[in-house]
């Protein structure tokens, strides 16, 4: 092992081209021994006897040979990405084809060409879909969005912090239930049978059902995704405020700005580069709601109201057999939604922000 | 200049000497840091809304689970008396729970999804602590690469169907495997680690590898004692991730007695199953109230979760965003 440690040792030292030539011309001298009467040369300093040669930086085989263990560590998660990441990435090739999945499978299948995407162009259903999860997608970015700031705004101004601790913890919490649990909390409390319906029953009201209201449910799914995720958002805010410098207040304060001013002119532009890139990353995942939220109640609600791009490739797909067009539609929807990351980009920089990745 | 600043200084109000104050119950909890001298005091109206508030937030989260809890444990006379759902408790009784635990589908279930998790996150764990240590030094041979092949994942998904005609097409579909495998890694937690991991203090390294150490025995006993807090939080994520796991187990699994608790939970709930079995009956019959099954089987599905966030909750914030920035 102290050889090895020597040579990482070395790495650093000698990452460049040796411009003194000293260390590396020894060694290289002495390891081809018959050359030693050639020019002449500076004695091999005992020192470095022991060490491996090293030319100039260290060799890639000498990196590798020092680095085996640590590459040797990262091959099961590479692995594990190579085939569920990458060899399905190949696996797309289903969308050019008319797959057919008992028999032929995907070396088998006819290819198609691009008969999958025509079909899906020329499906009213497929841009219905697509308008509804837009909808949903809307209705989470403008009634979510500006909740955890309104919460980590609130909890910034309170000044214990066993307070703050308390709250933090109870508004995290439901972030840690998997989305089964959140929609039956939201069933026993909403729901036909839930504690609202029979607390309006006992009072002399009609009992109602949001859970399998059509028109309501983008506005139940929003509310889902805010009783559980809300709370989560705030981490983010919570730590940009902290990183505000106390300063600036205080300066603000004797120049005269009360609360809300200070509010204004200090922490609202503290949190502007946060918030253009949250907002940015929303906007580029516009495609990818809650899956799980929606599919769990796609049977309460129906398919018409309930329908999501990624429903629908589930339902097309996997339920029905249409394996072709349901990949394709899996492909506009990658493709749609990188067009969307660097359009919102484009517009953060063009307002001035940073975005996700910066113009250079 | 001496006379401004001794000026400015009268200007403060002295502190109130601490030690003369007793403290009430309450005064310790609510105790504040001291208040910046250029901050206002609240207004009256100001602090009540504020109180209001936070009560509103943390009531909306904590009456659901509440009512969920109280109605578990709450017998048919109670649950009838109501008319359904349980917000003050008059009785407790645990007939529910001990229905539901001894043996049957919702045992098994529980069984299934403790195992998931135990061994899915373990799995993960390894998997993640390795690679993340792997790549945690950047001029290591092949560093960039793996790095960008690791990444490159995290900005396009293979998409629904390609993955599960893979995960079906070699022979996963039915087997527990199915439900760690294809989101055994997260990305995201791996660059979490890694930021840690390049954070430990490289003399420590250097002197362990001096002392002749080797790069695992480096990671075992220097990096990751000196990662606990981080190495707890991920473990909680991926933990989370196995028990709140219902989607894979959708679409994989096709036999029964392999679902985890989230199906069980869906199927009683959202879509009305009597439950399988000597419960069914005894819930027929009238025995025990099956909203109070429901209950407990949401209660089941929520107390690892309850229980062990708060633990690492302290870790979260610092983890979060660490990683995040280094990444």
């Amino acid at each position: 092992m102290k050889p090895r440690a020597t040579v990482a040792s070395d790495a650093g030292r000698t990452d460049g081209p040796d411009p003194a030539g000293d260390a590396g011309a020894d060694v290289d001298v002495r390891r081809s021994g018959a050359r030693a009467a050639g020019p002449p040369v500076p004695r091999p300093k005992e020192k470095k006897a022991e060490e491996p040669p090293a030319r100039g930086g260290i060799t890639r085989r000498l990196r590798l040979r020092r680095d085996r263990t640590l590459i040797l560590m990262t091959l099961p998660a590479m692995a594990l990405l190579l085939v569920f990441n990458y060899v399905p990435l190949l696996g797309n090739v289903v969308a050019f084809q008319d797959y057919d999945v008992y028999d032929l499978g995907i070396t088998g299948s006819p290819f198609v060409g691009f008969d999958n995407f025509t079909r899906i162009f020329q499906d009213y259903r497929f841009w219905e879909v697509l308008l509804n999860t837009l909808v949903i997608f809307l209705t989470q970015l403008i009634l979510f969005f500006p909740i955890p700031i309104a919460i980590a705004l609130l909890l910034n101004t309170i000044m214990s912090a066993r307070v703050r601790a308390w709250v933090q913890a109870i508004v995290y919490l439901p972030h840690f239930f998997s989305w089964v649990l959140v929609v039956t909390v939201f069933q026993q409390m909403f729901g036909g049978a839930g504690l609202v319906a029979q607390w309006l029953r006992e009072h002399g009201h009609e009992g109602f059902d949001l859970m399998t209201n059509p028109g309501f449910f983008k506005f139940l799914v929003t509310s889902q995704a805010i009783w559980k995720d809300a709370g989560w958002g705030v981490i983010v805010f919570l730590a940009a405020l902290a990183a505000v410098n106390t300063d600036l207040y205080e300066a603000a304060a004797v120049d005269g700005a009360g609360r809300w001013r200070r509010m204004w002119h200090v922490t609202l532009p503290a949190l502007r580069p946060v918030i253009a890139l949250l907002l940015v990353l929303r906007v580029g995942s516009a495609l990818n709601l809650d899956f799980e939220q929606i599919l769990l109640q796609r049977d309460q609600v129906g398919a018409g109201a309930s329908e999501i791009l990624d429903t629908y490739i589930w339902w097309t797909g996997i339920k029905t057999g249409g394996f072709g067009y349901a990949a394709a539609a899996g492909i506009f929807k990658g493709l749609f939604s990188v067009a969307m990351v660097l359009g919102a980009n484009k517009v953060a920089h063009m307002m001035g922000e940073q975005g996700v990745y910066s113009k250079k | 200049m001496t006379t401004i600043l001794d000026s400015s200084r009268d200007d403060t109000p002295p502190a109130p000497p601490a030690a003369a104050r007793v403290e009430t119950r309450l005064q310790r909890v609510l105790r504040a840091e001291p208040r910046p001298v250029w901050e206002e005091e609240p207004t009256k109206a100001g602090a009540a809304f504020k109180g209001f508030g936070l009560f509103a937030i943390c009531a909306v989260i904590l009456v659901p689970i509440w009512v969920v809890v109280v109605t578990s444990l709450s017998d048919t006379k109670a649950i009838n008396d109501a008319g359904g759902l349980v917000v003050w408790p008059k009785s407790v009784t645990f007939v529910a729970y001990k229905e539901l635990l001894s043996g049957g589908a919702v045992t098994r279930a529980a069984l299934v999804s403790i195992g998931l998790t135990v061994v899915g996150t373990v799995f993960s764990m390894v998997v993640s602590v390795l690679c993340a240590y792997g790549l945690s030094r950047k001029d290591s041979f092949g560093h960039r690469p793996l790095l960008m092949t690791m990444m490159a994942t995290m900005f396009f998904g293979a998409g629904l169907i390609p993955t599960y005609l893979l995960v079906t097409g070699i022979g996963l579909s039915d087997s527990y495997w199915s439900m760690i495998l294809p989101s055994a890694i997260s990305v995201f937690n791996i660059l979490v680690l890694r930021g840690f991991f390049m954070d430990t203090a490289p003399e420590l390294i250097d002197a362990a590898r001096i002392d002749g150490a080797g790069e695992w025995r480096i990671l075992l006993q220097i990096v990751m004692p000196l990662s606990r807090a981080v190495i707890a939080v991920i473990s909680l994520f991926y933990a989370v991730g196995y028990w709140s796991q219902w989607f894979n187990a959708m679409l994989y699994i096709q036999d029964s007695d392999k679902y985890p608790l989230q199906m069980i939970l869906r199927q009683l709930v959202l879509q009305h199953q009597v439950p399988p079995g000597a419960m069914g009956a005894a819930v027929s019959s009238g025995q025990i109230n099956s909203l109070a099954v429901q209950m407990a089987v949401m209660v089941l599905a929520l107390i690892p979760v309850a229980v062990l966030s708060p633990f690492v909750q302290k870790h979260f914030q610092k983890g979060m965003l660490t990683g995040a920035v280094k990444g």
